[in-house]
C-alpha cells in the first residue's frame, strides 16, 4: 500500500532553529531515511519552503490568494511518499520519524493515484 | 533535540505573539515581560511532563495572564488597586483570546509590539536593541555581545529606550488601513536595521552575524501575518538574498571577498530558492516599491551562475527604477557600479562625480571612485581616493578590503 505522510507543524518554531538545531533534526531524520530507502520502502519526500512564500489560485474565479490555501495552527511543512505493507508498517515509519523530531502531527493517507512523473 | 530545547524552541517561536498579546492585555510592556517569563517557568516545568500544547502561544498568554493578575494581586495590598478596566475588558476573556489566536485580528497586535520598537525619537541602534530585547527576548548579555559593548552599558541603553517608548505612549487603538500601513512601513525600515547590523559583521562575529537570522525569523513571521503585502515580501526576499552569500563573503583570513570574486558554490541555495519565490510572488500584485526593486537586484545576482554571466543591464534598469523610487546619491552610486560594468569606468566616473560633496564622508563612494580610478590607469588620484576611503571604514573588513586595493598601487609601480 502507497501512503503519502503529510509532515504538520508549527512553522513558526520549525523555522525559529538555529542552523544547529535544523542539522541536528535532519541528520537524525536522514538516519531513518536511509533505512527505509534500502529497505526500498521509501519513495520521495520533499520539504517545502516556508507558507509565506505560498500562492493559492482559487478555482471558482481565477483568484490568486497569497499564502497557503488553509489557515491553521500547523502548517503543511513537508511530505513522503512510502510503499509498504501495512499501516502498521507505515505508523512505524512514522514513529522513528517522530522520535528524531518531535512536536506536529503526521498524516497518514493512502494514495489513489501515483504517477511517476518525468 | 532534547525535550529541553524542544521547549526552548517553543517559547522562543511564541514570543512575539505572547507578549503581543499580553501587552494589549495589561497596557504596560514590563508587566506583559514579567507575565511572559512566569509563563515560561511554568511551561519548562509542565511542558516535560504532559507534552507541549498544540498551541503554544495562546497558553503561555493565558497562563502568563493569570500569573500576572495574581502578582498584582499581591501587590495591590501595598499600593493602590489599578483601575479594573486596566486589567480586563471583560469576563470570558479566555474564550476571546484563543479565538483571536486563529483571527487575523491578532497580527495587529504583534505589529503593535514591533512599532513600539520603532519610535522616531530613538535612534536606530536602540530601535534594533529595543526590538531584539522585548520581542526576540535576547538577554541584554547577548545583545551586549552582538553590539560589541559592556553589558551594563547596553542595560542602560534599554532603560532608558524603554523609558521613552512608555512616555510617548502605547498606541491601542486598533490601526485602520493609513495607520497599518505606516506601521507596517516603520516596522520593515526597523526589521531591516536589526538585518544589516547582522550583515555588516565581520566574519569572527557570528553572534552579530546571527541578528541576520533573528531579523529573517521575525520578517517571516510578520508576512505570515500579512501575507498580501508585497513590500515585506521584497524585505524577506532581499535578506534571504543577500543572507544566502554569507559563508562566502569572507576569505580563510577574514578578509571580504567582493560578489564578483565570490565562490557561488557557497551561496545557500535554499535562502536564494525562497527569495526568488518571493520576488515572484510579490511581482503578482504589481505595486512595486523599494523592498522588492531592491531583492530584484539581488535576484538577478543570485540568478547569475558565474560573474560574466550577470545581467548588468538588467540590474542598471533596476536602479535607475529605484532611484525614481527613492532618489538618494547612494542608489544613483550603486547605479554607476552597473554602468561600469556595461559602459566602462569613464561612464560611471562620471555619474558619481556629481555625488562628491553629498558622499564625501561615505566609505564606498571614495572605494568605488578609487577602483574606477584604478581601472583607468590614474594611480596617484585613485591612491588618494582610496586613502580617503580607508579612513572613512566602518569594519575591519572595509579596511581591509581598501588595504589590498592599496597594496595591489604599490606593487603595479
Amino acid at each position: 500500500m502507497r501512503y503519502a505522510i503529510l509532515c504538520y507543524n508549527n512553522e513558526d518554531a520549525v523555522f525559529s532553529w538555529t542552523k544547529e538545531e535544523d542539522d541536528a533534526v535532519m541528520g537524525r531524520l536522514n538516519v531513518v531515511h536511509e533505512k527505509w530507502e534500502k529497505a526500498g520502502k521509501l519513495k520521495p519526500s520533499i520539504r517545502l519552503l516556508p507558507t509565506s512564500a505560498a500562492v493559492t489560485l482559487r478555482k471558482s474565479d481565477d483568484t490568486v490568494l497569497d499564502g497557503p490555501y488553509a489557515e491553521t495552527k500547523e502548517q503543511l511543512l513537508g511530505f513522503y511518499i512510502i510503499d509498504v505493507e501495512s499501516l502498521e508498517e507505515g505508523l512505524e515509519f512514522a514513529r522513528e520519524l517522530t522520535k528524531a523530531n518531535p512536536g506536529g502531527a503526521y498524516e497518514l493517507r493512502p494514495i489513489m493515484i501515483y504517477n511517476q512523473g518525468s | 533535540m532534547s525535550d529541553l530545547g524542544w521547549i526552548e524552541g517553543a517559547l522562543t517561536a511564541a514570543r512575539p505573539q505572547a507578549v503581543a498579546a499580553l501587552l494589549r492585555y495589561f497596557r504596560d510592556l514590563d508587566l506583559a515581560e514579567e507575565a511572559f517569563q512566569d509563563a515560561c517557568l511554568r511551561a519548562l516545568k509542565a511542558w516535560p511532563a504532559n507534552g507541549p500544547p498544540r498551541d503554544a502561544a495562546s497558553w503561555l498568554i493565558m497562563v502568563g495572564r493569570n500569573a500576572a493578575i495574581d502578582s498584582v494581586r499581591k501587590r495591590s495590598k501595598l499600593t493602590a488597586l489599578p483601575d479594573e478596566q486596566v486589567l480586563s475588558d471583560g469576563e470570558d476573556r479566555e474564550e476571546v483570546e484563543a479565538e483571536r489566536l486563529d483571527g487575523a485580528d491578532y497580527r495587529d497586535d504583534v505589529l503593535r509590539l514591533l512599532f513600539i520598537c520603532c519610535h522616531p525619537d530613538l535612534p536606530a541602534t536602540q530601535q534594533v536593541a529595543l526590538a531584539l530585547r522585548i520581542v526576540s527576548g535576547l538577554s541584554v548579555k547577548q545583545i551586549a555581545r552582538a553590539f560589541l559593548v559592556g553589558e551594563s552599558a547596553m542595560e542602560q541603553r534599554i532603560t532608558r529606550a524603554k523609558a521613552k517608548v512608555a512616555g510617548a505612549g502605547v498606541p491601542f487603538e486598533a490601526p485602520g488601513p493609513v495607520e497599518r500601513a505606516e506601521r507596517l512601513a516603520a516596522v520593515a525600515a526597523m526589521l531591516y536595521l536589526v538585518f544589516n547590523e547582522g550583515y555588516s559583521a565581520g566574519s569572527d562575529q557570528s553572534e552579530r552575524a546571527s541578528l541576520c537570522d533573528e531579523a529573517i525569523r521575525l520578517t517571516r513571521l510578520l508576512l505570515r501575518m500579512y501575507a498580501a503585502e508585497p513590500e515585506i515580501m521584497g524585505l524577506l526576499a532581499l535578506m534571504l538574498l543577500q543572507h544566502s552569500r554569507w559563508a562566502a563573503r569572507f576569505a580563510s583570513d577574514g578578509n571580504a571577498v567582493l560578489l564578483d570574486d565570490q565562490d557561488r558554490a557557497l551561496w545557500k541555495r535554499p535562502l536564494i530558492q525562497e527569495g526568488l519565490a518571493l520576488i515572484d510572488k510579490a511581482m503578482l500584485a504589481r505595486k512595486p516599491g523599494p523592498y522588492q526593486i531592491q531583492a530584484a537586484i539581488a535576484g538577478l545576482h543570485a540568478r547569475a551562475q558565474t560573474a560574466d554571466e550577470t545581467d548588468w543591464a538588467g540590474i542598471e534598469q533596476l536602479y535607475a527604477a529605484l532611484e525614481t523610487h527613492t532618489p538618494s546619491p547612494v542608489v544613483t552610486l550603486n547605479r554607476a557600479v552597473a554602468v561600469s560594468k556595461l559602459h566602462g569606468p569613464q561612464a560611471a566616473l562620471n555619474m558619481i562625480s556629481p555625488l562628491a560633496e553629498r558622499l564625501d564622508k561615505y566609505f564606498y563612494f571614495h572605494g568605488m571612485r578609487g577602483a574606477m580610478l584604478k581601472e583607468l590607469g590614474q594611480t596617484r588620484e585613485a591612491r588618494e581616493a582610496f586613502n580617503k576611503a580607508i579612513a572613512l571604514a566602518n569594519t575591519p573588513a572595509e579596511a581591509a578590503h581598501i588595504r589590498q586595493h592599496l597594496d595591489a598601487l604599490s606593487a603595479q609601480k
